[in-house]
């Protein structure tokens, strides 16, 4: 199945989804590239490049483990996880951003700019610009700078200028309004880094692009180290790059089912959680340069979302996986804040594992149907990438009384100084 | 349509013996209030402006500054819906001289549906509207609505659109078009020059409409500037700041600043 095979007049879309909604003084930049893009994705040379930067820089490929203990605990089927946390930064998002870091050097672009929810995109391209010597400038919800400090530290000592964005929800959405700001004042100079599968094409099939790197990986790793294809594969889906990523090796093994994880938060009803296609408070909408669902009103101004995941608390929803759910080859799950809070304890427990919380969505789901499943079946799991970031927030979760203790005594030490 | 003939007309009202450009001002419904709208909106007619856009609030304003993010966020936050923005625009135009198009974001259209959308804003007495984020690719299906619906789709030509560009803009357009004079977002201020005349040129000589020049008018240096090359002068942010600063009285200030000297030429 190819995706990307647009039908005449219908470039971007998948089914109804996905389109080009920007404003016209974009127009030019965006065609640009478009047609930047389409040469390097013509181009062997690029992908080869692509693949060996990710090799030196990056670890990659990342391995894929056999949770042996968990599976054996669960009593059903083998579990299996794909190491993303173990990439340069701790996730997926440096396969999409050093990727885009390469197409800014064909450009010949200096500057750039990305959006960050949990900061793990913000981190990266961070990386990417001091790798590469570009300027960078990182948007990010005064919300979620708050609690991602860790995050923040790291980009500005790799050089970049982190903005905390104070209008609306203070969030991801409203650090993507920001760098569309920026970007329609600056396009001569700057690249707009993306950070998921989401926004005005050809961003959702360049992200999608770059991701591809994790399925292709995988599908080899599952025939050679387990045996055979996974049963189910289970991803979390906040704009939804890792899934798509994942998932592209397994679109053509129509036995294998592909399950995508969304935030519950604290449960069904509108305003409680992230989950645009799992529940059933989301419509279809164009926000943000694309046509997909959002959580928004009758309206069409966007709701309040909660996720414990601050990387899965979004409004909308990579278009490509609305296609492939309406056609029903990829199923939709929503996991509660507390669900992912037993998810990443049984873990850490069992395999010595750290799932970040966004991951721990999908650990979450594919745990619960583990249990039904026979022993001679395979799940595998994207773990996107790693939970130390969230140290605080899972500190918090567990109530871990050390660590406030800690945090005292450093609080005292610099209130001291 | 509508919009054409009146602004062909218009050109010949007494206001504008003396101004080279009409005016366009900008009110974002429900910011701070209705009933300050309502009072910014007769300050404006005291000072005879031709065209009024009325945006109807979204809680993704991409393509606005800072002073309109913070305007569409807390009207929307005052409770301001889809449905209290029709009816005041209706107070709007039956009471006052200026036409009213619509402005705002294209989420608002799609989701209250495009027929349903449009037939609203006809019944409000609307004469046209303008969707920033609704490239002319993908607006067939509204605009042929609007034509048969007698509504004029503004269509925002930029500088760095190419000649090509320019010209597929000008065959989608109706009513007038917006010629945006830079790259950025609402309010930052412009220099009025010989990059933006030249930008103008271009737009000229592929469209017949009037043009109207908006993103960061300020002064009455700048409306002369507009009136030498182009027919309508866009006043947003500038007016939105006098308001801010001193109410009602603030907005008087600033259009007798921005008009007299031109009118008492």
């Amino acid at each position: 199945m190819d995706l990307f095979d647009f039908a005449d007049g219908r470039e971007g879309y998948y089914g109804d989804y996905g389109g080009t909604f920007l404003p016209e003084i974009l127009h030019s930049t965006i065609e640009a590239l478009k047609a930047e893009f389409r040469a390097a994705k013509e181009d062997p040379s690029f992908w080869q490049d692509f693949v060996e930067l990710m090799q030196s820089y990056s670890g990659r490929p990342t391995p894929v483990t056999h949770l042996s203990n968990l599976s054996q605990i669960l009593g059903g089927a083998q579990i299996y996880i794909k190491r993303e946390d173990l990439n340069h930064t701790g996730s997926h998002k440096i396969n999409n951003v050093m990727g885009q870091g390469l197409l800014v050097k064909r450009m010949g672009k200096d500057r750039v700019i990305a959006e960050t929810g949990a900061g793990q995109h913000g981190y990266a391209t961070a990386t990417m610009a001091a790798r590469f010597g570009f300027h960078s400038k990182i948007y990010m919800g005064a919300l979620d700078v708050a609690r991602q400090r860790p995050n923040v530290f790291w980009m500005e000592n790799m050089g970049s200028e982190v903005i905390a964005v104070t209008d609306g929800q203070q969030t991801l959405k409203d650090a993507i309004n920001e760098c569309l700001r920026d970007w329609v004042t600056n396009m001569d100079t700057t690249h707009y880094v993306l950070g998921t599968a989401c926004g005005p094409h050809p961003f959702p099939e360049m992200v999608s692009w770059f991701q591809s790197i994790i399925g292709k990986e995988a599908r080899a790793q599952m025939i050679e180290t387990a045996g055979g294809l996974p049963d189910r594969i289970f991803a979390c889906v906040g704009g939804g790059s890792n899934a798509i990523g994942l998932f592209q090796g397994f679109m053509d093994d129509s036995e294998v089912q592909l399950v995508g994880c969304e935030a519950g938060g604290f449960g069904p009803g509108k305003g409680n959680h992230a989950a645009r296609l799992a529940y059933k408070d989301a419509s279809v909408g164009v926000a943000q340069g694309m046509k997909t669902y959002f959580l928004q009103n009758d309206d069409g101004n966007m709701l309040e979302t909660h996720s414990v995941a601050a990387g899965l608390d979004y409004i909308g929803v990579n278009p490509i996986l609305v296609h492939l759910w309406e056609q029903d080859r990829v199923r939709f799950e929503a996991v509660t804040d507390q669900e992912v809070t037993e998810a990443l304890k049984i873990s850490m427990r069992t395999e010595g594992v750290i799932p970040a919380l966004e991951s721990a969505h999908g650990f979450a789901q594919a745990i619960k149907e583990a249990e039904k499943m026979r022993p001679d079946e395979r799940i595998l799991i994207n773990m996107s990438g790693r939970g130390d970031k969230d140290i605080f927030t899972i500190a918090d979760a567990l109530d871990d009384s050390h660590w406030k203790q800690f945090i005292q005594t450093k609080a005292e030490q610099y209130g001291a100084e | 349509m509508a919009l054409n003939s009146y602004l062909a007309d218009r050109r010949q009202h007494p206001a504008n013996q003396s101004r080279n450009a009409m005016i366009m001002t900008h009110v974002v419904c429900g910011y701070p209030s209705f009933e300050a709208n309502w009072q910014a909106l007769e300050v404006m007619q005291e000072f005879n402006v031709d065209l009024v856009e009325l945006q109807f609030p979204f809680s993704e304003p991409s393509a606005d500054g800072p002073l309109f993010v913070k305007a569409n966020q807390q009207a929307i936050e005052n409770g301001v819906h889809v449905q209290d923005c029709f009816d005041f625009m209706r107070k709007v135009t039956e009471h006052f001289d200026f036409k009213v198009v619509m402005m705002g974001y294209y989420n608002t259209v799609f989701k209250t549906g495009h027929r349903a959308f449009l037939e609203q804003l006809k019944d409000a007495g609307a004469h046209g509207f303008i969707l920033p984020d609704l490239p002319v690719d993908e607006a067939q299906e509204l605009h042929s609505i609007a034509s048969e619906l007698e509504l004029s789709p503004i269509v925002l030509m930029t500088p760095t659109n190419s000649d090509e560009r320019l010209a597929q803009l000008a065959n989608a357009a109706d009513g007038f078009i917006y010629a945006v004079a830079r790259k950025g977002v609402t309010g930052s201020e412009t220099q009025m020059n010989q990059e933006v005349a030249e930008f103008i040129q271009r737009c000229r000589h592929l469209t017949d409409l009037p043009l109207a020049i908006g993103f960061g008018v300020s002064s009455a240096n700048d409306i002369d500037f507009i009136g030498q090359h182009a027919d309508i002068a866009v006043i947003g942010t500038a007016a939105l700041k006098a308001w801010e600063e001193q109410g009602a009285q603030g907005l008087r200030l600033f259009f007798t600043q921005l008009l007299d000297q031109i009118d008492q030429k």
